[in-house]
């Protein structure tokens, strides 16, 4: 029971870093209908950058951990925003007339590219940093086991929450939300009322990005580790956790992450560690297969 | 110059482009250059000696140099579009050229096929040559096995390294387990990695376009993990050494009395043994290369043609979209788990190493280079992609980043792939009056 209780915040707190991966797929396929292969490898370098920031930040004798967590952040989703909106200027938007599989052939070699970029400039060996933020709470102890949460779980957790809040307002909200959804549903129609269908698409890489990298920095948080394939694995995972939520919603992305998450720390738990990704990889077949428009999904018609 | 001729067409001059449009647009691309590139390349992180500190220093030069690179290469860019307005692929050779062009064309595959028979008779001695064939002749074949999938019946594979696996190990596990022969296995190996595409052809029949190619990243990924971890049965990540090698049909390629070379009354050399290699991968190839010539002339083909054109006018039409896709899907997987065994045979040793996910992208970029259906353009480009990954060997860790990069600018200029076309094999003979080339894919 405690060692279940344990998993569980665990789970969730890995749950969180996924979902906020996971938007970011949601968004792009929900307004173009592509898999943006290349995400996974955005969330590596959200979490290079905020290594390459905190060392900076550290050695000029900044101490402070909320603002040294605060320029991270701002800088870690500056910077990778301008990799989303890079990354659909030259590579996938001039193929968005051409023919079905282009843009997902493209996406693989972009993210070749990233994943190989960061490999070249900055080595192949993991980057460990200390951990940044320390200690936490012991919720209850028995038999001589005892559940913690940590604060950076607690920091994860909220991150997630707040964003999900702030983005689905965004979202459902705001102008740029209304025309995303235009987009969304018909883009043709959306451009001849007048929304300026470039800009949207390229926004909408740009918040996903954002929040990628936001993922990248709690995942330094939370392991204290990048290096520069991490991206394939958490990006598979975090696309199966989109699907699983029901492509397209982002409420369903974080409910996918956190199902994904919780899947992997009770397999590795309780059954075998070297086989949690297997577990994650079956969980996308069995889910594209009897559930394809997943938890939250709206069920996809099919056009001539 | 031909390319000189290619002249913006009428009714869509060129933007009038100043200097300074020029230099606005260069400029702006140093400054995303600078945001990118500031943090990443701008500053190195290293794990620092026995502290496991991480230091970090600083490359401003680097820096300045790549940035300075983007704004001369965006000058250059702008320059040239300006010159000669965007390039539309079909404008490369003009009407003149296309019917000596047609006639090269027709005649290249059987002059490289000859080529190719002499190959290990010219370069006897230079047993660096026959490897790089050998290898060259492997992604050929693989090539043309995920031809059958991508290219004919229109179903993205990115998992096709799987039942590479399947045929390597397959031979591996039965040779050192049973002590088969390669003969024995090779058709062994073809049938159960038929039979593991037509396993996972089941689930992901309903699945389309990009579900379908991640669910088979995710097969693939399995079968790589399973591979690693499963100790007992595969040796983990240190696979199975000792694999048999081949016989000339029973008699071995050794020194002994028994042997290849003193059967047949000839000295021994080692290189007996890679010719005879070389062979038995050109034979494979062919194979795979007459059975898909010949299936596309069946109904079956020609089934997998119209799934790759249009899947919902498809079953409007009567054709079993399940059994067309499985047949695809098993037919690419035997001749994937055929090339599998033979180059466990070739290298003695497998491991999961050699079956990770670049090795699909990598045989996925080959049949997309090629031209995705066509057979000649899949073998041209293997050889250009192994022959320039040997160029590069130098410059190991580049070589995957201009890899990436090729299929991304690929993708924009040529989607239909730098040598082949794919038209379908049969076809109205009176063309109506948009060709199949020219109409968006069926969304199907």
């Amino acid at each position: 029971m405690e060692y279940f209780a344990q998993q569980l915040i665990n789970g969730i707190a890995l749950g969180s870093i996924y979902g906020l991966i996971a938007i970011g797929y949601t968004m792009v396929y929900g307004i173009i209908g592509m898999i943006n292969f290349a995400h996974g490898d955005v969330f590596m370098i959200g979490g290079f950058i905020s290594l390459i920031t905190f060392l900076i930040l550290v050695s000029f004798g900044l101490t402070a951990v909320p603002l040294i967590l605060l320029v991270v952040l701002l800088v870690a989703m500056a910077t990778t925003a301008l990799y989303g909106w890079t990354i659909e200027r030259i590579a996938y938007r001039p193929l968005r007339h051409s023919f079905r599989l282009a843009p997902m052939l493209s996406a693989i070699g972009v993210s070749f590219v990233i994943s190989n970029f960061a490999q070249v400039s900055q080595g192949a060996q993991v980057k460990p940093v200390p951990p940044i933020i320390t200690g936490g709470y012991t919720l209850f102890e028995r038999n001589d086991f005892a559940v913690q949460l940590s604060n950076v779980q607690i920091i994860v957790v909220l991150t997630t929450v707040v964003l999900l809040a702030v983005f689905s307002f965004i979202v459902t909200r705001t102008r740029l939300g209304r025309d995303m959804r235009a987009c969304e549903q018909d883009q043709t129609m959306a451009a001849l009322l007048g929304v300026d269908t470039d800009r949207t698409i390229s926004m909408t890489f740009v918040i996903g990005a954002a929040l990628a990298s936001v993922a990248g920095v709690m995942y330094l948080l939370y392991y204290g580790v990048v290096d520069f394939y991490m991206g394939f694995v958490a990006g598979i995972k975090a696309f199966t956790a989109a699907v699983l939520g029901g492509i397209g919603s982002l409420p369903g992305a974080v409910l996918g992450g956190l199902a994904i998450g919780l899947i992997e720390t009770m397999w590795s738990g309780y059954f075998s560690i070297e086989y949690k990704d297997v577990a994650a990889f079956s969980i996308l077949i069995v889910v594209l297969i009897f559930m394809p428009t997943g938890i939250l999904g709206r069920p996809e018609i099919e056009k001539v | 110059m031909e390319t000189d001729a290619a002249a913006p067409a009428p009714g869509n001059p060129p933007p009038a482009t100043s200097a300074g449009f020029v230099l606005k647009k260069a400029c702006l691309s140093a400054l995303v250059a600078f945001g990118l590139f500031a943090l990443m390349i701008g500053v190195r992180t290293e794990a620092g000696g026995t502290t496991a500190q991480l230091i970090y220093w600083t490359r401003f030069g680097e820096l300045a140099a790549v940035v300075v690179a983007v704004f001369g290469g965006s000058v250059l860019v702008e320059l040239l579009r300006s010159r000669f307005g965007h390039l539309e692929p079909a404008s490369f050779a003009p009407q003149g050229l296309q019917r000596p062009l047609a006639v090269v064309r027709r005649l290249i595959g059987p002059a490289l096929l000859g080529l190719t028979l002499f190959v290990p008779v010219i370069f006897y001695d230079q047993r660096y040559i026959l490897d790089l064939g050998i290898l060259i002749l492997t992604y050929v074949m693989l090539g043309w096995g995920l031809n059958v999938v991508v290219g004919l019946a229109g179903l993205l594979d990115l998992g096709y390294v799987a039942f590479y696996a399947v045929g390597a190990y397959s031979y591996a596990l039965l040779a050192t387990t049973f002590g088969l022969s390669f003969w024995a296995c090779l058709p062994l190996a073809g049938i159960l990695a038929a039979f593991w595409g037509i396993l996972l052809g089941f689930p992901v029949l309903r699945l389309r376009g990009d579900y379908l190619a991640i669910v088979t990243l995710a097969f693939g990924e399995i079968i790589r993990l399973v591979l690693l971890n499963w100790q007992s049965v595969t040796g983990g990540p240190n696979g199975i050494s000792d694999v048999p090698r081949p016989s000339f049909f029973g008699i071995p390629f050794d020194a002994t009395d028994d042997g290849f070379a003193a059967r047949f009354g000839i000295e021994f050399s080692a290189t007996h043994r890679i010719v005879f290699l070389f062979y038995v991968i050109l034979a494979l190839a062919l194979l795979t290369n007459w059975a898909t010539i010949r299936l596309r002339r069946l109904p079956i083909g020609r089934a997998w043609e119209a799934l790759r054109e249009d899947e919902i006018a498809c079953r409007s039409l009567g054709i079993n979209t399940t059994t067309t896709k499985l047949t695809a899907f098993a037919v690419g997987a035997m001749f994937g788990g055929f090339a599998g065994s033979f180059f466990a045979t070739r290298q003695g040793f497998v491991s999961p190493e050699s079956f990770s996910f670049l090795e699909s992208a990598f045989i996925l970029a080959i049949v997309v280079l090629g031209g995705m259906g066509s057979q000649l353009g899949v073998a041209l480009a293997a050889a250009a992609m192994i022959g320039g990954f040997e160029l590069f060997r130098g410059l190991e860790q580049y070589r995957m980043l201009v890899f990436g990069l090729a299929m991304v600018l690929l993708m924009i200029w040529r989607p239909r792939g730098l040598v082949g076309h794919r038209a379908p094999t049969v076809f109205l003979e009176h063309r109506t009056a948009i060709s199949s080339s020219l109409v968006k894919e069926g969304q199907g």
